[in-house]
């Protein structure tokens, strides 16, 4: 009996050593067969080197606090031209650019205790045009995609209108057409007030999002809000290529002390806040 | 022949029937979109004699143009103007681009969409162009 459980023990033994053994070999092999080809892990909070062009755009709040109104009027400059319908209720609302308070734009920021400057400012808020979009990975049909110059695009023919975009943006920057656009509410006013002939309007179950106003940006234009907003406050939104170290922009950056939203989770956004 | 009123008066009927849709449609039809050789007849534009490629390759795929620049200029960013067959430069854009010389889609599209019952869905989100009141009037 003894004798048995002795030899029982002793294989068993070996049997364990060979398997830890095989294990041990199997991955040292891989490790140097592969080690080779290793990419650095992207996501977390170190930044990608930079390659390409990476469009962003800094924010001076402080230039739109001091511009009471001003935040609005870049508001209805894109909404009107890119045909964003008001359909008077928060719940449908299509927002490409919006406002909002600090502690909403800010989340993880503290908003214990701050001063009545910053809690009363209403602060722009837009698609952040993330260098790793979550919601690029999320979409079925690749609607919805980052293009060369870093912006974050929509092609509106192929959204299905699944959402799954909407709840993988962590800045709410998506919007659900749940009605026709082209409709009209109770009371029989469109909700696009006056159509711009020169851009689509989109149809009832479409997502839709700033595209960064790819159509001007191309042509070497800022887009519409930075453009509209320099108008009043000069350098209140300056835009440009982010990987260009002589950029203006990039200048800024290096120079100014800026936030980001919710850097945290990794999505790199391409906006910065001057606060 | 048995009933004899009864039958000759349902024969009547029946011509009756089936010419009212001869008669309806050489009267009252919509004859604006058709010519007199029953062919539909779109309207060319004015002042602009060459499109972006040859007209046989655009009567039969304008489509898979319009498709390709919206990728390329979607996708792509490749938003460069085009060179028509006369020299012209347009943008690749259909609202932009195509309606600025082709201006009425009621005279121009739908004649032959509605000549092969075609549905396309370009204008569920893209606008045609704000037709003048007196061609709606006459459509």
């Amino acid at each position: 009996m003894d004798n048995t459980r002795r030899k029982f023990l002793k294989l068993a033994g070996l049997t364990a050593a060979a398997g830890v053994g095989t294990t041990l070999l199997g991955s040292k092999a891989m490790a140097s067969g592969g080690g080779g080809h290793a990419a650095p892990a992207h996501g977390g909070h170190a930044e990608v080197a930079p390659t390409g062009t990476r469009y962003g755009i800094v924010i001076d709040t402080g230039k739109f606090h001091d511009n009471p109104g001003l935040a609005q009027k870049c508001q209805d400059v894109c909404h009107s031209y890119h045909n964003v319908p008001d359909f008077g209720n928060p719940k449908d609302e299509i927002k490409w650019i919006w406002t909002d308070k600090f502690a909403n734009v800010f989340p993880e920021h503290s908003h214990y205790r701050r001063d009545e400057r910053l809690l009363s400012m209403d602060i722009i808020a837009m698609c952040n045009h993330c260098d790793n979009p979550p919601y690029v990975k999320a979409c079925p049909t690749q609607a919805t995609f980052k293009n060369a110059d870093g912006a974050v695009m929509m092609d509106f023919h192929r959204c299905i209108g699944c959402r799954f975009c909407m709840a993988a943006c962590p800045y709410g920057a998506r919007s659900f057409n749940w009605r026709s656009p082209r409709g009209v509410d109770k009371e029989g006013h469109p909700f696009i007030k006056k159509y711009n002939q020169r851009f689509p309007s989109r149809m009832r179950g479409v997502v839709e999002k700033c595209s960064l106003c790819s159509w001007r940006t191309k042509k070497g234009k800022d887009p519409l809000c930075v453009e509209e907003a320099c108008k009043t406050a000069s350098d209140a939104m300056i835009f440009g290529d982010l990987n260009d170290k002589n950029s203006k922009i990039a200048k800024l950056l290096s120079s100014k002390f800026t936030i980001q939203r919710k850097p945290a989770l990794g999505t790199h956004p391409s906006i910065f806040y001057i606060i | 022949m048995y009933d004899k009123g009864k039958v000759l008066i349902g024969l009547a009927i029946f011509v009756i029937a089936a010419l009212s849709i001869v008669g309806y449609n050489a009267t009252m039809g919509d004859v604006d979109s058709f010519r007199t050789d029953g062919k539909p007849g779109p309207e060319k534009p004015v002042g602009h004699d060459k499109c972006v490629k040859e007209t046989a390759y655009m009567q039969t795929s304008h489509m898979v143009l319009l498709n390709e620049w919206r990728d390329e200029v979607i996708r792509e960013g490749k938003r460069e103007l085009v060179e028509t067959v006369g020299g012209e430069m347009v943008e690749k854009s259909l609202q932009n681009g195509c309606m600025g010389c082709h201006i009425s889609k009621v005279k121009f599209c739908d004649r032959c969409h509605d000549y092969t019952n075609v549905k396309p869905y370009c204008w569920d989100c893209h606008l045609a162009p704000v037709e003048a009141p007196a061609s709606k009037e006459a459509h």
